[in-house]
């Protein structure tokens, strides 16, 4: 308790600097995963990718990332197993955060696609479980979670399966198709801007101290999507279109149109991506800001400090800023079979599933969300060639995620008690 | 870290190099016309070069083919199946390998086509060619169907295209009939030898055509599965 009072400040820095570490090492790493569809169908370039990203990273952690990182702060541990020893509580965070940042690290020198929301969950059960009680873990909601894992892909394979189907019967499958990519892209845009919207009116405005009724919040948020819609038709409208298209270039006429709509849905996969992964790196660290700065007492209705959500957001664009370039130039080289048509139904079936699963506050995974979008598009016998092995070795990573942060932290919560008590 | 990302999960596409692979076949089996011009001038140096391009386009389809085979592991999940792919492949490789066989058999005899036969020989030459031509543009189609998913009117549209090519495999085959009889008039004032080879390399000819109807099937058979 005393060491709380003692080395409160220190404690709550050391939680911020590796939290910023971590932010910053998913803006590197997952960046890529999050924007690589895009680029990978120049859709857009790495330039515009990395602003796009940048820009609504930072809206979606900063908007939509609070209930996420509730869950990771509150949801996972009993509290009420720590009201006599709150400083285990904030050591088992910081080595969760410790734990987390590590794998990450390895992971990356190792060119190992984990997933960071696997490896904090993972690291907060190891410390809590191992470290203190197996009590303390509320297995009941570690279970929804890890049940989310399996359940979110295989929706957002569904959700994929019927958006890539509906385009094919009203654009591709017609006579002209051209005419009906005109027509109805801008309904997908419609689509992804209301979807998008209502998150961020029903889950992020709340926080920053605007509250919205229920029913205004769908009449804004289909005010918004109205105008991401026309936004678009203005610019499909401006498209430039190979004028003696013959049957044979028509369809890359549609896919030009298909671009401009993956713009949209780039934005929607970096907000989604914001919303859910930021959590990872904060959600410890409000946990222990909330117990350092209430003296110990661990206050279940206390809100995340004002200055939480935005440092997450700020390490996500840092790591954008310096790493994301590289990163994303490697993995827009060597796809050849991807248009954006495709493209499109994966990102915006991806980008729905984790927004709607972060406004519920469940901690997913968005790779493998979009890898179950790809595999859904795959089924609707849209892409070229999936490489299967690739798919099982992002499963295993899943997998193996979960012991290993959950010892990393153990070993860090051991060393941080020995150090500090 | 190229790895370590989404994009690991797209292989490289099959159907483009299909279709490079089909467009070098019927490269390949065209250079037969030039060839055949050549041999009915008795100018064997020019038939020789012409061979030589011939085989050297065959080996390049062969290249291509390897490749392709070895770029396409078990582990992949495609729209059409791998082995219906791989089988595709090889009936379009079967048509380079027998123009080359045409070729080297006529340049290794110096064996002409006899005068009365020669007019309808090359209409019989270049209608088995149009199958070819034919067979290689509903291969040029597989982009456009992935496009579109593998189903609804692009499907039709092949369909109808391998219709074509059955519809011209038909013609080549009564065009073999006529031919034959032709020869049949004629032969008792030729060299037997020749005249057996003449059969054959009619023979040869008409399997070109076949050939471009089994791709059609095989582009169909593909279609169909799934």
């Amino acid at each position: 308790m005393d060491i709380l009072l003692s080395s409160g400040s220190t404690l709550i820095i050391l939680a911020g600097v590796v939290g910023f570490f971590m932010a910053w090492g998913i803006g590197a790493n997952d960046v890529a995963n999050a924007m690589g569809t895009s680029v990978g169908s120049k859709a857009l370039t790495i330039k515009q990718a990395i602003i796009i990203a940048m820009v609504f990273e930072f809206a979606g952690a900063y908007l939509a990332g609070g209930e996420v990182t509730s869950t990771i702060r509150k949801g996972i541990i009993d509290a009420s197993y720590f009201v006599d020893t709150p400083e285990l509580l904030v050591f088992g965070m910081i080595s969760a955060l410790f734990a987390a940042a590590t794998w990450l690290l390895i992971a990356s020198i190792l060119g190992w696609p984990v997933s960071t929301t696997h490896s904090i969950v993972g690291a907060i059960i190891g410390f809590a479980a191992i470290g203190v009680s197996v009590d303390t873990v509320v297995w009941g909601k570690v279970l929804g979670i890890v049940g989310s894992w399996v359940v979110t892909p295989l929706i957002s394979g569904v959700i994929a399966f019927a958006i890539f189907n509906s385009a094919q019967k009203l654009i591709f499958d017609t006579d002209n198709p051209l005419q009906q990519a005109k027509r109805y892209v801008p309904f997908y845009m419609f689509l992804a801007g209301f979807v998008l919207a209502l998150v961020t009116i029903k889950k992020g405005l709340k926080h920053i101290g605007l509250d919205i009724g229920a029913q205004e919040g769908y009449i804004y948020a289909v005010i918004v999507a109205v105008i991401v819609a026309i936004i678009g038709k203005f610019y499909i409208n401006r498209i430039k279109f190979d004028e003696d298209a013959v049957k044979t270039t028509q369809y890359a006429n549609v896919e030009k149109v298909f671009a401009v709509l993956m713009i949209v849905t780039a934005c929607c996969m970096a907000f989604a991506h914001g919303s859910n992964d930021v959590a990872n790196a904060i959600g410890p660290l409000a946990a222990v800001e909330s117990i350092v700065s209430n003296n110990g007492e661990i206050g279940k209705k206390a809100a995340i400090a004002w200055w939480i959500l935005p440092l997450g957001g700020i390490g996500i664009v840092a790591g954008l800023a310096l790493f994301g370039h590289k990163v994303i130039a490697t993995i827009g080289q060597g796809i050849t079979h991807l248009t954006p048509s495709r493209g499109f139904a994966a990102e915006l079936a991806a980008a729905c599933t984790v927004v709607i699963a972060s406004g519920t506050g469940l901690p997913i995974s968005t790779t493998q969300t979009l890898v179950g979008a790809v595999l859904g598009v795959g089924m609707a016998r849209g892409i070229a060639a999936i490489n299967l092995g690739v798919v099982r070795n992002i499963v295993i990573s899943w997998v193996v995620t979960l012991p290993v942060g959950a010892g990393l932290s153990i070993i860090f919560f051991w060393i941080m008690k020995s150090v500090f008590a | 870290m190229a790895r370590n990302s989404i994009l690991g999960v797209f292989a490289k596409s099959p159907i483009k190099p299909l279709e490079q692979h089909i467009r070098l076949v019927a490269k390949c089996s065209s250079q037969l016309i030039p060839f055949f011009a050549a041999c009915t001038k008795q100018d064997w140096d020019t038939a020789a070069k012409v061979r030589k391009q011939i085989s050297k386009y065959e080996h390049d389809a062969d290249a291509l083919k390897r490749q392709l085979r070895l770029e396409l592991p078990g582990g992949l999940f495609m729209p059409v199946d791998r082995a219906d792919l791989l089988e595709l492949l090889s009936q379009q490789d079967k048509i380079a390998n027998k123009s080359k066989d045409i070729a080297g058999r006529i340049l290794g005899r110096q064996l002409t086509i006899p005068e009365s036969l020669q007019s309808s020989f090359s209409k019989y030459l270049e209608r088995n060619l149009d199958a070819i031509d034919k067979a290689a543009e509903a291969i040029n189609e597989l982009d456009d169907l992935l496009e579109t998913g593998f189903r609804g009117r692009e499907v039709q549209l092949v369909e109808k295209m391998i219709n074509q090519v059955d519809a011209i495999e038909d013609d080549t085959d009564s065009m073999q009939i006529q031919i034959r009889q032709d020869l049949l008039a004629i032969e008792k004032d030729l060299n037997p030898v020749d005249v057996m080879f003449l059969y054959q390399i009619i023979d040869w000819v008409g399997d070109l055509a076949d050939l471009a109807e089994r791709v059609g099937s095989r582009l169909e058979i593909m279609l169909a599965r799934k």
